[in-house]
């Protein structure tokens, strides 16, 4: 596959973005690949997520805008205990999320009439709150 | 002693169970927990960008309200409130701009004064594990528990600093005061999928397998947690578990403070159990703790 990097996506405002809000270098990171293998998420993800640093390090926007990766992290922030540059992928993930929720006409990604009244019934107020504010749009 | 005690919405409704026993043991232990006036939900996640100060603000008027009573510690018994009030906290201590926009919006004023503590915390440095262990009065002889930390408990570490991030030990040396067995359980501090419950539910349904078979596989008889959100997953997704693993056998999950309960003698009629999925009486009779 012929991969194409630009400077302008590199020095684009989408990373810049990313890296301002997320407040991490994605520099520091040296694809050893161990918030990979302890993110309980994996199997759910397009990208790993030490593919989506590196993807932002070479400013392929368009694979990270669209990637799963971010709708599935769970902010559990194993990456983030296990980098040994102190990469906090969680913040990143966020990043992606929040400014995709913050786009005009961003769509929801949780819906709560998809649940049963049983379900809804056992499930923690945590579970929905925190589920609210990772996946609608703000 | 009186301490300053934050609940929490879930802890009122769903998670009653780990409220009362947290409340009635803490009579029996000697201090008491002196609930806020009109608090409001925490906000159940703490903001993981930096450019969105309004998810902060809850948790600020909360420690804010602390203040103004004049006390300088607040205890909480929920994984998560405990993590968005300590990283708030950190947040108000060591960012003078994000303080300064927070605390103008609010009208309060703030400045990270107060100590957010959980209620294993307050029993290890307060009143001290082996005060502990003196005060039980059943203990829980011949039960092997795994216990369960999560990630709100402890991560991150620079911030929550309540214990190691990958071999932490306050709740095994909790278990011990109590008379029971810790198990050896390398998936105690692997996450159970948190939110994902509500978006991803093989993501949740996945991670608590990985979590319930390593503890089993470790000779656990039960699991026991501090949060309300890896009790539900934990606890709920066993039968979807059952469904495509059917080798495995439910294992019941507990909050730490009905096991405290019934080490103090507190009885099992009040403590609950009967909104557990994977009921834990049987195990209980079976071992003797509960007649």
């Amino acid at each position: 596959m012929k991969t194409v990097i630009s400077r302008s996506q590199v020095k684009g405002d989408f990373v810049s973005k990313v890296a301002e809000i997320s407040g991490e270098n994605f520099f520091n990171c040296y694809q050893c690949g161990n918030c990979s293998a302890g993110c309980p998420s994996v199997d759910e993800m397009d990208l790993l997520p030490s593919q989506v640093v590196r993807y932002l390090q070479l400013g392929l926007v368009e694979e990270v805008k669209s990637c799963k990766s971010m709708w599935v992290c769970a902010a559990c922030m194993m990456c983030h205990a296990r980098c040994p540059k102190g990469v906090d992928i969680s913040k990143i993930m966020e990043a992606l999320r929040v400014l995709r929720l913050r786009e005009v006409g961003a769509e929801a990604h949780i819906d709560v009439t998809d649940f049963s009244d049983d379900y809804l019934a056992r499930a923690p107020q945590i579970a929905m709150i925190s589920g609210y504010r990772k996946f609608l749009p703000l | 002693m009186k301490y300053p005690y934050f609940p929490g919405c879930t802890l009122y409704t769903k998670a009653k169970k780990l409220d009362d026993a947290g409340r009635e043991c803490s009579q029996k232990l000697g201090f008491e927990l002196d609930e806020l006036k009109d608090w409001t939900c925490c906000g159940a996640t703490f903001p993981l960008v930096n450019d969105y100060h309004i998810a902060m603000s809850g948790p600020t008027r909360i420690l804010a309200d602390t203040k103004a009573r004049g006390d300088d510690k607040l205890v909480t018994l929920c994984s998560v409130c405990f993590n968005v009030l300590k990283r708030t906290n950190h947040v108000m201590r060591n960012d003078e701009e994000r303080r300064a926009k927070i605390t103008d919006f609010i009208e309060r004023d703030y400045h990270g004064e107060v100590e957010v503590l959980h209620y294993l915390q307050l029993l290890r440095d307060e009143i001290g594990f082996d005060t502990l262990r003196e005060k039980v009065v059943k203990p829980l002889t011949g039960l092997k528990v795994a216990c369960y930390y999560g990630c709100l408990l402890l991560r991150p570490v620079k911030e929550i600093g309540l214990d190691a991030m990958e071999n932490p030990t306050i709740f095994e040396e909790f278990i011990r005061a109590l008379g029971a067995e810790p198990v050896e359980f390398p998936y105690k501090v692997e996450c159970c999928g948190a939110f994902q419950t509500v978006h991803s539910m093989t993501t949740a349904t996945r991670c608590s397998h990985d979590i319930l078979r390593s503890a089993k596989n470790s000779g656990a008889d039960l699991v026991i947690t501090t949060c309300p959100l890896c009790q539900f997953n934990l606890d709920d997704r066993q039968p979807e578990i059952q469904k495509s693993h059917t080798a495995f056998s439910a294992i019941p999950v507990l909050y730490f403070t009905q096991l405290l309960a019934l080490a103090l003698d507190l009885p099992a009629a009040g403590l609950g159990f009967e909104r557990n999925l994977i009921d834990p009486l049987p195990l209980l009779k079976e071992k003797g703790i509960v007649s």
